[in-house]
Formats: structure tokens, C-alpha cells, sequence
């Protein structure tokens, strides 16, 4: 076992498994950060993603009948776009009314949670329990580097988790938006005194973060090219842990977790038998939130008195 | 005098009741099932309560303990009272099931009491959302725990608990899983109600209130925060082994994360800290389930419509933070249940 | 009844001894570490360097509940009541260091229990009774005038038999009407229990009225100690409130 262990392969491996991690853990760290709520929905509205992104890519595909790569540069703004307005309307329609009631938090994570299982088995009533293939839109080259293999899909895919952490840094940190989102984050009770529409930030934080959670249900539909309405949940909320390890509410500690987890899976399943990858993952987890209770990012609330 | 007892004597009056009807098969099996599980989940949501609504914090994994203690105690009936492929003959004289049951289920609460220290521990020094993640790391880790050991079954999951019932009532003919669960929900409902409304109980509240506060005036924090997430789980064991026992089969799969969410549902829909909301809302969710099984996919639809519907209207629960005697407070006139 | 605090880094080098039926002060300007010293002393901070001890008895490496089991209990800055418990309540919840019985009893509902029960029970309504507050007892807090806040709070710091009272600004936001009920009422305290006042303000007059010895702190650094007057006449305290002349 310890013989074909290769260091750098398993990195190349975790760096993409942990690419679907961290952009899902984008969404729940950016809603965190500016609502304090942990929206459960997230997880499903990645799979939702990557339903969207089948049917697109059918559509222009086999309707349009343009090539693959036509394919593939139309599908990922359309999901992109698609499953930003699906995270919108669930902030619309279940979370904006319960927030205006002024509602405990602990009610709106659970309408939350009720969301995820309306997505998930409205998808199952309505394109029942069968899997879906998805489409291949570019070809899959595999190169071979001195013994180590990668694909061009797995290294597109570590690209756009780099990149969209990139962007979303950027946004948080040096846009008049992103401010108010960080002001929020500090005193929403003093942000809309100061004259910042905050409806309309919470709306522009719920596009992001589904838009990246779009993006990673294409970049996952094309790796693992099977489609099934539970997809979401476990990577949902493994996604959810990861945000947590990180610190939730930073960006940083959500990128860095993503791919903490995504590399804690993989040297997993390098050494033991497959059974045993949640199992040791989750028990990692839980000894660096004992050791660091608020995350590796995170700052720990002191309590004044 | 009455009103002393008045409780005392209705519930057994009802215990009375459905255990004739059961006993003489008034009504179908599957309504006794249905009857069964509304107790099941009465201690299921009174107890996620006790941390979720009366602790202030949030517990997104009690479907965990429910698992531990199914496991425990069908491994142990099994093992104990009947002929098993894995496990060979009875250890003990198979009769003594009818004596002994009741001692199992306690021990899969306490062996669940005991992975309640998995999160009571770490809720030392964290609270809020860190606890809620390290609650559902502690759900993963059961199951996948469960799962990797073969001996039980693994993902297959484990059976046999029907033959242990069987030898209970080739002793005495009795239905004895619905005396059991109505003795249990009751037990479960009494131990929490003389808990909270105890002084030392109300430290439980403070916590949830202002912790610094409680700290400083002389409340042990630790302690009692071990006691209630322990106090928690473990009547989440008892829960998960009655739930075993009554269905006659457990597997892994069954405890996941939508069970812990079931049980979160029913303590947000009857009201955070009030224990007559939580039966109510577990009556009521069970019901629910079963009205609405015939839709099979879409009862996950409409289920969880008709619960955010319920809360744009009703945020705070049905009962919201307060007992049935706040709400009509005539009722303390006929009763006081201590 | 002797307490000694030795030197400490968290506030540099703080030394005081508190006698027993005596209210001290202690003042210094925003953020001079006043709160700090009192956090130490109840144990929510434990020093780097140096000791705290009640009637001679060390605290160090003790939780906050055990340190109040000793015998000190404080109020806070910002009001901390329990607000969704009735004011009675939360007079019997701070009882938690006195109580005996645990869980099991609490559930069996044991000869010891409700024996326990009923003596809190009564303490707590006695407590109440004697400071005026019976008519509330099944009220919650935030129902209650600010100025009786602050008074139930002192007395739910009263309910835990200390040896020494901190009170941390028990003057913030009351009117002079409060304020002079304030001061009676800390008089009172003094003149009837047998125990140790500490109190962080910054109204002076108060100050100036209650206090037998009062010690100026600013950025962690004693500048200033002695009676009232003297406190008020010295030049380091007024350099630390109203700045330096040579600016």
C-alpha cells in the first residue's frame, strides 16, 4: 500500500477534491459572515447547480447542436447565472420574511434545512430516482509527468476554485460592496444607518455564493459525470464542516478548509480501506475544533464584561 | 388530593387503555406502530429540546445517539436472549427477556449517555454554530463507526430484535413493546419536567440566558452542561432502542442527518423550551407523516412547505417558550405534575 | 478578614488589602483596567503573575463558581440578569454553590431535595422582602425600572453570602434620585452585613460619599491611593483625568 504512494499525485488529487469543497464552502462562509446564518440549503442548491448545468449542456448541445467547447464556455455562465437566481429566490421567498418578523436565528436555520429537502425531493418527484449521465463537453486529455497523471479537467478544476477565491477576495476586500458586506458582518444593527441598502447586499452575497456553488456543481458534473438528487447533501454539509474548520465567516479559512478536508479525504482512502474515509475525516475534524474551537481563521469572541 | 394525583391517575388510565386495546387487538397493527412511534418521538423531541430549546444551544446530531443506542441494546437482546447465526446460543435463559428488557434499553441509553460526553466536552469552551458542527461530526462519526463494524452488520444493518420480543411474550402473553414505550415516554417526560423545574435544573436556562452570569453567581457551567448533553443523548438511546426494538431491524442509514433533522422539526414546530410543545408537536409530526405517507416522494415536498408556511406565520412554535398550563392557566387548577 | 493581591501583570504590579466592613473604591479613567482587576478577583481571568486570596485562602487555578464559593460575588457593568427567568428566579439560581443535591435527586425528588428547595425557596423570598423588591418576584427583569435592575442585581450578588462585593459602576445610567437610593443602599449593606465593599464608578460624588479609601488606577498602573480627599487633591489624578497642563 505504502508502495505506489505518491506524494504529489494524491496533492494533484486532494487539490481537486477539495476544489468542490471549497467553493461550496464559499457560499456558506459569505451567507455566514453577513447573515450569521447557516443557510443548509447551500448543499442542495450546488446539486440544483449541477442539474442545471446537465440541461444546458444538453440543450446546446443536442438542440443547438453546437461542439463541446461551445458547450462548455456557454454552460458555465448560464448555471453560473441560473443557480445564482435559485439562491436568490429561496433568500426572497423563505429567509427575507422570517428575518423581517425578526424570528430567532435557530428558525430560519431551520427553514433552511426544510429548503434543502424541498429542492431535494421536488428534483426526485420530478426527474425521478434515476441517475443522470451527464454530457461530455471537452475532451479528456491525460498527461503522465514523471509518474504523476492529471487530466486537463482535473486542472481546470483547481484553477477555477483558485480563481474564484481570487475574485471573491478581491470583491470582500477592495469593492464598496464587499465593504458593506464585512460591515454587516460587524453591526448590521449600525449599517443601514449609515445609509447602506442592506437587502440588496444580502441579495448580491446569495448570488455569489450560489453562483460559485453553480460553478462547482458543472466543474463536479463533468469529473464524475453522474447526476442522482442526494448529490448535494453529503457534500453539502461536509462542505458546511469545512467553512467550520476553517473559521466561518472568513473567505480564507473556507478556501483553506475546502482543501484541508479535500486532502484529509484522499490521504484517507490512500491508506485505509474507502469505509473508513468519513470516519477518520470527521474525527480529524472534530480534534482540530477541539484543539481550535473558533477554526483555524477564525477569532474567538471575547466576551467582555 | 385529586389534584395531586390527578396526572398519575390519567396516565395510567391511558397506559390502561392502550394496553387493553393492544391487547386485544382492537386496532390494526399498523396503528399500534403509528401509536408506538409518537412515543418515540415524544422522547425523541423532548429531549433534543432540553439542549436545543431550554440550553440555547444547537444540537444537529441527536439522530446519533439514537443510533448508539439502538445499537447497543438490539446487540445486547440479541446476544443475551436469542439463538443467533453470528453470535450462537442465548447467553442467558431466553425467558428472562420479559425481566430484562427494560434493563436493556437503560443500558443503550447509557451507552449512548456516554458518546454524549463527544460533544459535551468540547461544549466547554465552544458554543453556537462550532458546537452545531462538532454535534454533526458526532452523527457522522456513529454511523460511519456503526458502518465499518462487520460483526454487527455494517451498512447491512442488524436484526433479530423480533425473536427477543417473541420469547417475552411466549412468558406472558402481554403486549409489552407498547406497555414499554408508554412506560418509557412517560419516565423520559418526568425525568425532564422534575429536571428543569428543579433549581438546580434552572441552571440549564441560565447558561442558555448569559453563561458569564451563571459562571460567576456559583453556577457550575461544566457540570451542568455535561449533565444535560448527557441527560439528552442518553434518553436519545432509549428512544433509538425502543425504535429498534418496534421496527425489528436497524441499519446506519436510518439515523442519518434527516432523522436528526425530523427530530430538530418537531422541537422548532412545538416551541423552543416548552416540553408539553414538544409532545404536542411529536404527536402531531407523526401523525402528519403517516396522513401524508400515500404521496410517497412528495410528502418530503409538502412536509417541509407546510412547516416554512407554519413559520412565516408562527415563528416562535406552536407553543413558543411556554407550557400548556401558561397558555391556559385554569388548567393548574386540575393538575400539578411534578 | 485580610485579602491579599499580589503583584499582577494583566494590570502591572496592583496591590490593595481589603478590610473587612470597609467600602473601598477603586477609580481611574475609561479603559484603565478597572474592570480587569475586578475579573481577576472573581476569577473569569486568571493572573499571569501573582496571587489572590480571600480570607486567606489562595484562588488561584479556581473556576469562577468556586471562587464566589469563597465568598466574593459581583455585579456587572452591563446589567446580566437572567431575563427570561422571574426576578425570584434569579435569586434562587444563583443558590447553585449552596445547593445538596444533584441531578439524581433533583429527579427522585428526595427528603434532601425538597428540603433544599424550601429553604432556598424561603431565603431567596426573605432576600426579597428585605429590599423591597416581594411585589416583583414574578416578574422578569426587563420589566423592571432600570434603577431596580441595578438594585436586583446587587442583591442577587448579596444571595451568595460573599465576604467581599464587587460592584462594577452600580451607578451607570441612574438618575440622582436612583443614584441617592444607591448610596443608602450601599451604606445599608455595609452597616448590616458583615462583609467587604469594592466599588468601580465614575461619578465622584458617589465616590467621594461611599468610599473610606479609594485607589486611582490608569493603564494598569496604581497612581494614586489614600482617603477621598487626599485622592482629590493629588496631581497624578488629575493629570490622569483632565491631562497634562504642559500640552
Amino acid at each position: 500500500m505504502f508502495d505506489d504512494f505518491n506524494l504529489i499525485q494524491n496533492l494533484i488529487n486532494a487539490l481537486q477534491w477539495g476544489s468542490f469543497y471549497a467553493l461550496i464552502a464559499l457560499g456558506y462562509t459569505m451567507v455566514y459572515g453577513v447573515l450569521v446564518l447557516i443557510n443548509f440549503a447551500h448543499g442542495d442548491v450546488f446539486m440544483v447547480g449541477a442539474y442545471i448545468a446537465f440541461f444546458v449542456a444538453s440543450f446546446v448541445l443536442s438542440v443547438l447542436g453546437l461542439p463541446g467547447w461551445a458547450a462548455f464556455i456557454i454552460t458555465i455562465p448560464a448555471t453560473m447565472i441560473l443557480t445564482s437566481m435559485v439562491g436568490v429566490s429561496l433568500e426572497r421567498i423563505a429567509y427575507r420574511p422570517l428575518r423581517r418578523k425578526g424570528a430567532h436565528r435557530l428558525y430560519v436555520v431551520i427553514t433552511a434545512l426544510m429548503c434543502g429537502l424541498i429542492l431535494e425531493h421536488a428534483n426526485l418527484a420530478i426527474f425521478g430516482a434515476s441517475r443522470k449521465a451527464f454530457p461530455p463537453l471537452i475532451e479528456e486529455h491525460v498527461y503522465h509527468l514523471g509518474g504523476v497523471t492529471f487530466t486537463n479537467l482535473k486542472i481546470i478544476v483547481i484553477c477555477a476554485a483558485i480563481m474564484s477565491f481570487l475574485t471573491l477576495q478581491w470583491i470582500v476586500t477592495k469593492t464598496k460592496v464587499g465593504m458593506a458586506m464585512r460591515a454587516i458582518s460587524y453591526d448590521k444593527f449600525a449599517v443601514p444607518l449609515m445609509g447602506i441598502p442592506i437587502d440588496q447586499i444580502i441579495v448580491t452575497t446569495f448570488i455569489l455564493g450560489s453562483g460559485f456553488a453553480g460553478l462547482a456543481g458543472v466543474l463536479f458534473a463533468m469529473s464524475y459525470p453522474i447526476l442522482e438528487p442526494y448529490m448535494g447533501a453529503l457534500i453539502g454539509w461536509k462542505a458546511f464542516i469545512a467553512a467550520v474548520v476553517g473559521g466561518i465567516g472568513d473567505i480564507r479559512g473556507a478556501f483553506l478548509g475546502g482543501f484541508l478536508l479535500g486532502a484529509v479525504e484522499i490521504l484517507v482512502v490512500a491508506f485505509f480501506p474507502s469505509s473508513y474515509r468519513d470516519l477518520i475525516a470527521f474525527s480529524v475534524l472534530l480534534v482540530i475544533l477541539s484543539l481550535k474551537p473558533t477554526g483555524l481563521f477564525g477569532i474567538a469572541k471575547t466576551t467582555k464584561i | 388530593m385529586l389534584r395531586k394525583y390527578s396526572v398519575q391517575l390519567i396516565l395510567i388510565a391511558l397506559g390502561g387503555i392502550i394496553t387493553y386495546i393492544a391487547y386485544q387487538e382492537l386496532v390494526s397493527l399498523y396503528i399500534l406502530t403509528v401509536l408506538m412511534f409518537m412515543g418515540v418521538n415524544i422522547i425523541l423531541s423532548s429531549s433534543l429540546n432540553l439542549v436545543n430549546g431550554y440550553m440555547g444551544e444547537f444540537s444537529c446530531g441527536h439522530a446519533g445517539f439514537m443510533c448508539v443506542g439502538a445499537y447497543v441494546s438490539s446487540v445486547l437482546g440479541v446476544l443475551l436472549f436469542t439463538k443467533d447465526k453470528i453470535f450462537g446460543a442465548p447467553l442467558l435463559n431466553p425467558d428472562l427477556a420479559v425481566y430484562l428488557f427494560p434493563v436493556i434499553i437503560i443500558i443503550g441509553g447509557i451507552a449512548a449517555a456516554l458518546f454524549g460526553l463527544l460533544v459535551a466536552l468540547p461544549s466547554y469552551k465552544t458554543r453556537g454554530d462550532y458546537l452545531a458542527i462538532i454535534t454533526l461530526a458526532a452523527n457522522y462519526i456513529i454511523i460511519s463507526l456503526i458502518q465499518n463494524m462487520d460483526i454487527i452488520g455494517g451498512s447491512r444493518g442488524f436484526m433479530g430484535m423480533k425473536k427477543v420480543i417473541s420469547n417475552m411474550e411466549d412468558v406472558v402473553y402481554l403486549p409489552w413493546m407498547v406497555i414499554w414505550v408508554f412506560v418509557f415516554t412517560v419516565g423520559s417526560i418526568w425525568i425532564l419536567r422534575r429536571y428543569v423545574s428543579s433549581v438546580f435544573g434552572k441552571g440549564v436556562s441560565a447558561i442558555c440566558q448569559d453563561e458569564v452570569a451563571a459562571e460567576i453567581m456559583s453556577v457550575n457551567t461544566n457540570k451542568i452542561k455535561t449533565i444535560t448533553f448527557m441527560l439528552s443523548s442518553g434518553l436519545a438511546g432509549i428512544a433509538g432502542g425502543l425504535f429498534a426494538y418496534i421496527v425489528g431491524y436497524v441499519n446506519p442509514g436510518s439515523f442519518n442527518i434527516l432523522k436528526s433533522t425530523e427530530a430538530l422539526v418537531m422541537v422548532y414546530l412545538g416551541g423552543m423550551a416548552s416540553l408539553s410543545g414538544s409532545v404536542l408537536s411529536a404527536i402531531l409530526f407523526t401523525i402528519l407523516l403517516e396522513l401524508l405517507r400515500p404521496l410517497q416522494i412528495i410528502k418530503w415536498v409538502v412536509i417541509p412547505l407546510i412547516l416554512i408556511v407554519l413559520m412565516q406565520f408562527r415563528p416562535e412554535g406552536i407553543m413558543g417558550n411556554r407550557e400548556l398550563s401558561d397558555i391556559f392557566p385554569k388548567l393548574k387548577r386540575f393538575y400539578r405534575f411534578k | 478578614m485580610t485579602q491579599q493581591f499580589g503583584g499582577l501583570t494583566a494590570v502591572s504590579d496592583f496591590n490593595v488589602r481589603l478590610k473587612n466592613n470597609r467600602i473601598a473604591g477603586l477609580i481611574g479613567p475609561n479603559g484603565a483596567g478597572k474592570t480587569t482587576v475586578f475579573n481577576l478577583v472573581s476569577g473569569f481571568y486568571q493572573p499571569t503573575r501573582g496571587t489572590i486570596s480571600v480570607c486567606g485562602k489562595p484562588t488561584a487555578g479556581l473556576k469562577p463558581h468556586k471562587v464566589t464559593a469563597l465568598g466574593v460575588a459581583r455585579t456587572f457593568q452591563n446589567i446580566r440578569l437572567w431575563n427570561q427567568m422571574s426576578v425570584l428566579d434569579n435569586i434562587k439560581v444563583a443558590q447553585h454553590g449552596w445547593l445538596d443535591y444533584g441531578f439524581f435527586q433533583s429527579v427522585m425528588r428526595t427528603r434532601a431535595y425538597r428540603d433544599c428547595e424550601e429553604r432556598i425557596d424561603r431565603e431567596a423570598k426573605d432576600l426579597l422582602e428585605i429590599f423591597e423588591l416581594e411585589n416583583y418576584a414574578n416578574d422578569y427583569p426587563t420589566n423592571l425600572p432600570y434603577g431596580l435592575q441595578r438594585k436586583l442585581e446587587i442583591v442577587r450578588a448579596l444571595s451568595e453570602k460573599p465576604k467581599l462585593l464587587l460592584l462594577d459602576e452600580p451607578a451607570a445610567g441612574l438618575n440622582s434620585k436612583d443614584m441617592r437610593e444607591l448610596i443608602r443602599l450601599v451604606r445599608w449593606i455595609n452597616e448590616t452585613y458583615d462583609l467587604c465593599i469594592w466599588i468601580i464608578d465614575h461619578h465622584m460624588d458617589v465616590m467621594m460619599e461611599l468610599c473610606s479609601e479609594i485607589k486611582v488606577i490608569d493603564f494598569g498602573q496604581t497612581i494614586a491611593e489614600g482617603t477621598p480627599d487626599e485622592v482629590r487633591n493629588d496631581p497624578a489624578v488629575i493629570t490622569a483625568y483632565l491631562g497634562d497642563d504642559n500640552i
